[in-house]
């Protein structure tokens, strides 16, 4: 209990301190989970979008296999992005094994689906509301979509919210392609995994604390921005 | 609130460039079948609507006048038959010519401001710049929502925002205006101030085609009549001769409230 207490204690001063090698594994793991997201995002959002509203063969089996890979276990994405990546591999030439690129790509294979698979729900529930209008203003399928987009901008806001939280908490894969490299390729995860094993239980609180805290912060800030936009636009 | 279009009574929509566009009027259906899962809800409709008079439909619930409008507009297909617009068929569920618009009975507005949801409009009719923001402003004027352009579309009351729908459609200029039974949710006030925008319309040479269940507003509004009963057209004709001398049994049960099925 002792022991507990005087982690705590010595993780808050870290905290406090602002430990440069603490903040620099912060710094890090937000740099490689906002690229992961903001690219998901990107390819995510019109992808699922499209899905919705678009009727092609195969339409319903992607829809299950979209549902399904929400669940994709990191260690197995890790696995394949290594082998993808590694220098016998098909994309060996790129070099980018071990660096955070790498682990971007993981996470970016990660949370796609999850903003893909939540994107196609909340358009499918818009365009059954908006359909008939915006056909009878001359609106295309295809120029539907920034229109929905737009008008689900603040649902579409969980589902990203929901990417973040699965890539700043994975583990699994940014060990397998980061390596947990020092100063290079360690992220919160990587190192509270380390850290633990190794004893150092004070660095890994801090980054558990700084980790807990920062989930709580955006999906605050989250809830806020959802209820004041259905507050102003219904 | 006395709404004002710029365009003269008489004329024809003009294009950007300002020249007048022929009319896409007479639209014709001949003999148009429209079946859900075998149901058979319009049945072998032919009727035929000319550029001028205001045309109200009307008939009792589930006789197909609101399928009749969206075959119109090409919102969906006839199973059998054909829609042309001035002797044009339309080969598709939303691709018909979009010289008209529609408003529809509960409005859909953008999860937007009030002028975002007519910028929007006008977007998809590639009206830009000075122009549309001319025309946006020209449209909220006339339906009294001047002051209201920057308020939440949602956060409108359900008069207003049924006017907002009809100064959408205000702002694309549309040779022909369908109206889907534009007042049945709305107070005599609200009623009025929709009744006042359509007569604008009407007066800036605006084909309207509406739908009502309001005999009322029917007496008020309308120059010729479409007595439709169970998917099939069943009088049509001047307004006054429909509500003096109905010719038909059904139209004659209909204005005398009995109940038809």
């Amino acid at each position: 209990m002792n022991d507990l207490i005087q982690s705590v204690g010595e993780a808050l001063r870290l905290l406090t301190s602002l430990d440069p090698d603490l903040l620099e594994i912060v710094g890090l793991s937000l740099r490689v989970s906002l690229s992961a997201v903001a690219l998901a995002a990107l390819i995510g959002l019109p992808l699922g979008a499209a899905i919705a509203l678009f009727r092609f063969p195969g339409r319903q089996a992607l829809v299950v296999l979209l549902n399904a890979l929400m669940g994709l276990p990191p260690v197995v994405v890790g696995l394949v992005v290594y082998l993808m990546l590694s220098r016998s591999g098909p994309l060996g030439v790129l070099g980018l094994l071990f660096t955070p690129g790498a682990m971007i790509a993981a996470q970016v294979i990660l949370v796609l689906p999850i903003v893909a698979a939540l994107t196609r729900q909340a358009m499918e529930d818009l365009w059954s509301e908006y359909e008939e209008q915006l056909r009878s203003l001359g609106s295309t399928t295809a120029r539907a979509i920034p229109t929905l987009l737009w008008d689900g901008r603040f649902t579409l806001l969980t589902g990203i919210l929901a990417g973040f939280g699965r890539a700043s908490a994975e583990v699994g894969a940014v060990m397998i392609v980061g390596g947990n490299i020092d100063h290079v390729t360690r992220v919160m995860t990587t190192a509270i995994a380390l850290e633990t094993s190794k004893g150092d239980l004070p660095l890994a609180l801090g980054l558990g604390i700084v980790l807990l805290t920062l989930t709580i912060l955006v999906n605050g800030t989250a809830e806020l921005v959802r209820r004041w936009s259905k507050d102003w636009a219904g | 609130m006395s709404p004002q279009h710029p365009a003269s009574p008489t004329a024809r929509p003009a294009t950007r460039d300002g020249a007048y566009e022929a009319s896409i009027l007479p639209l014709e259906m001949r003999e148009v079948v429209y079946e859900v899962a075998g149901a058979r809800l319009i049945d072998g409709l032919s009727l035929r609507i000319e550029q001028g008079p205001r045309t109200l439909i009307l008939g009792p619930n589930g006789a197909g006048k609101s399928l009749l409008l969206r075959l119109a507009h090409g919102l969906i297909r006839p199973t059998r038959g054909e829609v042309l617009w001035r002797n044009r068929k339309i080969t598709g569920a939303g691709r018909g010519p979009r010289r008209q618009a529609m408003v529809f009975q509960k409005p859909v507005l953008l999860r937007r401001s009030v002028q975002a949801n007519l910028d929007h409009a006008l977007a998809l009719h590639r009206v830009d710049g000075d122009q549309r923001r001319a025309r946006r402003d020209e449209a909220l004027e006339a339906t009294g929502l001047a002051g209201r352009a920057r308020q939440a579309a949602r956060s409108l009351s359900g008069g207003e925002q049924q006017r907002l729908a009809l100064a959408r459609a205000w702002a694309l200029k549309p040779q022909v205006l369908f109206l889907d039974e534009p007042t049945s949710a709305l107070d005599p006030a609200s009623t009025r101030a929709v009744e006042e925008i359509v007569e604008a319309l009407h007066g800036a040479g605006t084909k309207i085609v509406m739908t009502t269940h309001d005999l009322g507003q029917a007496r008020r509004l309308a120059d010729e009549v479409l007595f439709i009963n169970r998917g099939r057209l069943v009088e049509q004709g001047p307004a006054d001769r429909f509500f003096e001398q109905p010719q038909s049994r059904e139209a004659q049960a209909y204005l005398s409230g009995e109940l038809l099925w």
